[in-house]
């Protein structure tokens, strides 16, 4: 995130994001991964808000708007299922923007890349396998007629 | 003030790389400018564990996201679609698929076939050796024997089926249509000193490998050691006149945002669909009030974008998914005209291979597919590598109303009037888009594919910006000729998506760079009588 002062999000609203983020994907000992209120998955996440931050900041703005005054992250576990679902029901890009924020940092985390059975690495240089395929597949279309139509002469 | 060049090109993407490189051969002093940057795989996302994330913001389709300092914005505010492009050397081929069907025969001439919108003053027979040889340069991988086209030779093979591949072909021998590799400009052999594809996955924002062939490796070297010379961060603002009436050269702000004159005897666009009308609005002068080669009026007018649909749906088992290269099959059983149905014309179905990690998380969530809270794991799971998706590229015929004009307010960092569209998809394409959207349906269905969601438009075009100063014999209902001159300016040319006369139901680069070809062939066999 940008080091502007307007472009830097308050503690309470760095608070609501956690505790929505959390709610988004929580932690999870039955797949042995954690929350994206991860300490490292949130630094990420906070880092990684760039051009989004507008979109961000309406979408804390937004939940804090159906809290009632109150802040999202102190409302009670009911109160607050609520306004996440009321804030999911309403849609639109700054849902979008958030839940992209929130999700692209958490699915690159190493440790739930591993509990998805895959390597955490980029894909270059190693690359991957592909294998070739049973091309007789192609045989009963290779004896269809042709199918382009033939043009006019001008 | 710059020497006097030859032959002035504007824009170095896919349209600009080829002509330059053809014109090459005539030992004129050509030069082309380009508003953004030589591009290093090394910058590429698949370098980097953030590489999905990269494709929402420097490397994102759209201009006005990605918002480089070499991009302008575009309003595109009034369009369902928006516009996807890429500003670089390469142009839109750094971000690109690298899918690559030609057009089809009967697409050049709707009208005599179908009575609709107009035929192309050339036909498919015209472009077929300017077809192969940019096959040849830009190096395609594919099959011959696809009964849906006319005789062709790629010069490498296939991409590989995989497992993804193969469940499509399964379902659509079972429903008994047609389906066949797609070609690719994606490397699966060495090839004129690209490696092959190592299966990275994330193609189309630009390829770490080098595997997929983007002008800046394909075309621009050859054309370089040819004597043509590429000035790249030159962004012109317009072309100017002489007193003749004729094109005198370009203006231009450099690196430093200096403005520049570059004197040319002959001016090629290469800018795209939008791009090009923008330059030519842009240069509107006293001669010229209504833009520069536009007294046709259809100047921005006739913009067509593709829609393009997406099916997908989830399998019971983990195939490709962003492991390997997206493309793999197309299918033209419904590309032609059939009296049968309730619109004319057609579309190309394609066959995509999956979605990486992250992607799957969002774009699930987006719809309502992936929950929040304790069963967010459980479900994230269930759709992971598990996906088909089809798309559908349905053909957009041309209609007035759709078009590029200035912006009367939005301008780029260097101040020049940026670029409106406004475009609504026609009653006969969303017909077939339902159509399309019914068949792919079937198809995932007969693949044993659940939980299916259907997107009617993407977020962004597929980047296919066409019709926007189109050719034709009749000055009164085109805007340049039946070999890229201007009408009106006897020394402009225009090579680029632009000048479509109607779109297909294809991707369109292969189609570009054909015509590339073709007009400057037509250019090098007039070089005596070019101005006539």
């Amino acid at each position: 995130m940008r080091n502007d002062p307007e472009m830097t999000l308050s503690p309470a609203e760095v608070r609501d994001l956690r505790c929505v983020a959390g709610m988004m994907v929580p932690a999870s000992e039955e797949f042995g991964v954690p929350g994206a209120d991860d300490a490292a998955i949130f630094a990420d996440i906070i880092a990684s808000i760039g051009r989004d931050f507008d979109s961000v900041r309406q979408a804390l703005g937004a939940l804090a708007a159906l809290s009632s005054g109150q802040a999202f992250a102190d409302l009670d576990e009911t109160r607050r299922d609520m306004v996440a679902g009321a804030f999911q029901a309403q849609g639109g890009v700054v849902l979008a923007t958030l839940t992209r924020v929130i999700l692209q940092c958490y699915y690159r985390d190493d440790r739930v890349v591993r509990s998805l059975g895959l390597e955490p690495r980029p894909p270059f240089p190693k690359g991957h396998t592909l294998e070739q395929g049973d091309w007789s597949l192609l045989d009963p279309v290779r004896t269809r007629p042709k199918m382009w139509r033939d043009v006019p002469p001008r | 003030m710059n020497e006097m060049v030859d032959v002035l090109i504007i824009g170095s993407g896919a349209s600009g790389a080829a002509v330059a490189w053809s014109l090459a051969e005539t030992k004129m002093r050509i030069l082309c400018l380009e508003q953004g940057d030589w591009m290093k795989q090394s910058d590429f996302p698949s370098n980097g564990r953030d590489w999905e994330a990269r494709r929402f913001s420097d490397f994102d389709v759209s201009p006005n996201r990605r918002a480089r300092p070499t991009d302008y914005p575009v309003n595109d505010q009034n369009s369902l679609m928006k516009v996807a492009n890429f500003n670089g050397v390469g142009g839109g081929t750094i971000l690109y698929t690298a899918h690559f069907p030609r057009m089809h025969p009967s697409d050049f001439r709707v009208r005599s076939l179908d009575g609709v919108a107009d035929d192309w003053p050339i036909d498919y027979t015209d472009l077929e050796p300017f077809f192969t040889e940019n096959d040849r340069m830009m190096g395609v991988s594919g099959l011959a024997g696809d009964p849906a086209y006319p005789p062709r030779q790629p010069p490498m093979p296939p991409l590989p089926l995989g497992k993804t591949g193969t469940r499509y072909a399964k379902a659509m021998n079972k429903l008994g249509w047609h389906w066949w590799p797609s070609d690719s400009t994606i490397a699966t052999t060495e090839y004129d000193g690209r490696a092959p594809c190592i299966n990275l996955g994330h193609c189309t924002p630009g390829c770490a490998q080098g595997a997929k062939a983007s002008t800046d490796i394909t075309y621009w070297p050859h054309a370089i050691r040819a004597g043509v010379e590429l000035r790249t961060r030159c962004r012109v603002r317009e072309i100017t006149t002489n007193e003749h009436g004729m094109a005198a050269g370009a203006i231009y702000y450099d690196g430093d945002g200096v403005e520049q004159f570059q004197p040319a005897e002959v001016v090629i666009l290469a800018c795209n669909g939008i791009g090009t009308p923008r330059l030519l609005l842009n240069s509107a002068s006293s001669r010229f009030p209504d833009g520069l080669a536009n007294s046709s009026g259809l100047v921005g007018k006739n913009l067509m974008l593709h829609p393009w649909p997406q099916v997908r749906g989830y399998i019971d088992e983990r195939v490709d998914g962003d492991r390997a290269p997206m493309l793999t099959l197309w299918s033209k059983e419904f590309y032609e005209t059939d009296p049968t149905r309730d619109f004319v014309r057609g579309y190309t179905l394609q066959f995509a291979r999956g979605t990486g990690v992250v992607n799957e998380a969002i774009t699930s969530a987006d719809a309502g597919l992936l929950p929040w809270g304790k069963d967010h794991h459980r479900v994230y799971r269930d759709l992971l590598y598990k996906r088909l998706q089809i798309g559908i590229a349905c053909e957009d015929l041309p209609e007035e109303h759709n078009r590029v004009t200035l912006d009367p307010v939005l301008k780029d960092s260097s101040g020049i009037p940026a670029p409106r569209i406004d475009y609504t998809i026609s009653e006969n394409t969303r017909r077939m888009m339902e159509h399309g959207i019914a068949r792919a349906t079937e198809i995932l269905t007969a693949a044993g594919a659940t939980n299916h969601y259907t997107s009617r438009t993407i977020l962004n075009s597929p980047g296919h910006l066409l019709g926007t100063a189109r050719m034709g014999t009749d000055p009164e209902r085109s805007v340049v000729n039946e070999w890229g001159r201007s009408h009106d300016v006897k020394n402009l040319f225009i090579v680029d998506g632009s000048i479509w006369v109607t779109s297909g139901g294809v991707n369109p680069t292969s189609t570009i760079q054909a015509l590339a070809l073709y007009i400057a062939d037509s250019i090098k066999q007039r070089l005596a009588t070019l101005f006539d």
